[in-house]
């Protein structure tokens, strides 16, 4: 593994009104690392995700990014297009194009984005979504596919376009629960075959077995954080070991959220 | 109903007719072309934010909402000559009618631009996209969609709007229809007559309409 980070966030804040939703966070992601972001809801981590894409706008803190070093306060329009290049995002109720085709879907990124030649864009846009298993679904629109599928169809319009890292906010999360194998499937596999990737998760299994390195998350901090191994073997906050238990008894069908 | 009613109703229909090809249908077509131009111009500066150009937006639908549209036929025929301006009828009905239904489209158009999930052009920006990338290939298509039902709406409706051209001395539908009653004084039978005419036209309009949701109801519902 190199030795220098590819993405680097310093300090990051952020607030709505009064409400501080980030209180300085940090985070330090390597090439190939897998890392996963866990905290109780209304933690700041999906925040935390979109203010690095810029679909919020931090207040302050820095990004360095390939060694570039940014401003988050005040990033150029011509710097987040740049950035946004690099980079791809998964969101959480998938945002597929709804008038565009699985097909275009991915290839929107790579024709129009970065000017690929039809006939290249469509072969990789298949190749993509062959790879996530949706082969049959070229020709069909959002809205005649299930939920994981729709967000396999996702992963592939960000694949296609090659990011050096792929940012999940949620992806299984509004998912019915026999779809959400199929998209940590996929998931898993990209994991083993070296995509960075930066995921904010409830699947603590998932997290667990495929990340590398695990932020906990409460009040806009960030309250612990390591080695995936390590954090799971021996978390060391009690906040921590509460919320694990929490999560994991629920996963384990202790505690069934929609009789709660 | 005698036998001379009956020659004057046939006669007459072809008489009033051509007016409605020469005049109501063309009149109707080209304002209603230049008014959606002006209409997704006009929303979507609303839309992006562009400051200054925003607010003259504004104004514009305020004074064309506020005012009648007879009254903006007057002062664009009858007022502009006073200051030199002197328009034909036709011409000058083309453009009040434009002027006057953009405003409106523009406010169908910005609501359904704004029905658009924030989330599309979120994942637009994400794939790499710019702004104006993702209102064309994305939010533009979508708005379209939704704006259609009440665009035909607005196009049925001027139409009939259009009648309002004889006030200019626009020869169309209803103004030689006037003429043929000043002749024959048949005012019950010959407007009926008219109006089952322009009936006819948003039949047509009605039937097209419902072939074009059909058409692009590809995707969605």
């Amino acid at each position: 593994m190199e030795n220098n980070a590819m993405l680097e966030v310093r300090g990051l804040k952020k607030r709505f009104g009064d409400l501080e939703v980030l209180k300085g966070v940090d985070l330090t992601v390597h090439q190939g690392d897998v890392v996963a972001i866990l905290g109780p809801s209304g933690s700041g981590k999906t925040t935390f995700l979109r203010c690095l894409n810029f679909l919020e706008t931090a207040d302050e803190g820095t990004l360095v990014f390939d060694g570039e070093t940014f401003h988050l306060g005040k990033v150029p329009r011509r710097d987040v297009a740049r950035l946004r290049k690099k980079t791809a995002f998964v969101f959480q109720n998938y945002n597929l194009f709804l008038n565009k085709t699985a097909l275009q879907n991915v290839m929107l990124g790579l024709q129009v984005a970065r000017k690929v030649p039809k006939g290249r864009a469509e072969a990789r846009a298949k190749a993509a979504l062959d790879k996530v298993g949706l082969a049959d679904r070229y020709n069909y629109y959002p809205h005649q596919l299930s939920g994981g599928q729709q967000q396999r169809v996702a992963i592939a319009r960000a694949l296609a376009t090659e990011p050096e890292i792929i940012y999940f906010d949620e992806p299984t999360s509004a998912l019915d629960p026999e779809l959400i194998g199929e998209v940590l499937a996929v998931m898993r596999q990209l994991a083993r075959e070296g995509m960075t990737m930066l995921v904010v998760t409830h699947e603590l299994h998932f997290a667990r077995e495929v990340s590398s390195q695990v932020i906990f998350m409460e009040a806009g901090q960030v309250l612990e954080s390591g080695a995936a191994e390590a954090f799971f073997r021996d978390p060391k906050e009690a906040r921590t070991r509460a919320f694990l238990r929490t999560i994991s008894g629920r996963e384990a069908g202790e505690i069934d959220p929609k009789k709660e | 109903m005698d036998g001379r009613l009956i020659g004057i109703l046939i006669d007459s229909f072809w008489k009033i007719l051509l007016p409605g090809l020469t005049a109501t249908i063309p009149l109707t077509i080209i304002s209603f072309s230049i008014a959606m131009v002006i209409a997704v111009i006009v929303a979507l500066i609303q839309f992006a934010n562009i400051r200054l150009l925003k607010q003259l937006c504004r104004f514009y639908i305020w004074v064309i909402r506020g005012t009648p549209l007879l009254v903006q036929l007057f002062v664009v025929f009858y007022g502009l000559p006073r200051v030199g301006v002197i328009i034909d009828p036709f011409p000058a009905a083309v453009i009040v009618f434009s002027i006057n239904e953009g405003a409106y489209s523009a406010e169908v158009v910005r609501a359904a631009l704004e029905a658009v999930p924030a989330g599309q052009i979120e994942a637009g920006y994400c794939v790499g996209m710019n702004y104006l990338q993702i209102m064309w290939h994305i939010v533009l298509p979508q708005a379209m969609r939704i704006a259609f039902p009440p665009l035909s709406n607005s196009l049925i409706a001027m139409v009939k709007d259009t009648s309002l051209a004889a006030n200019i001395t626009v020869v169309e539908m209803f103004m030689e229809t006037q003429r043929i009653v000043a002749r024959t004084w048949e005012p019950l039978a010959l407007y009926i007559e008219v109006g089952l005419i322009y009936l006819l036209f948003c039949t047509v309009l009605t039937k097209l309409q419902s072939f074009g949701e059909k058409r692009m109801r590809t995707y969605g519902k």
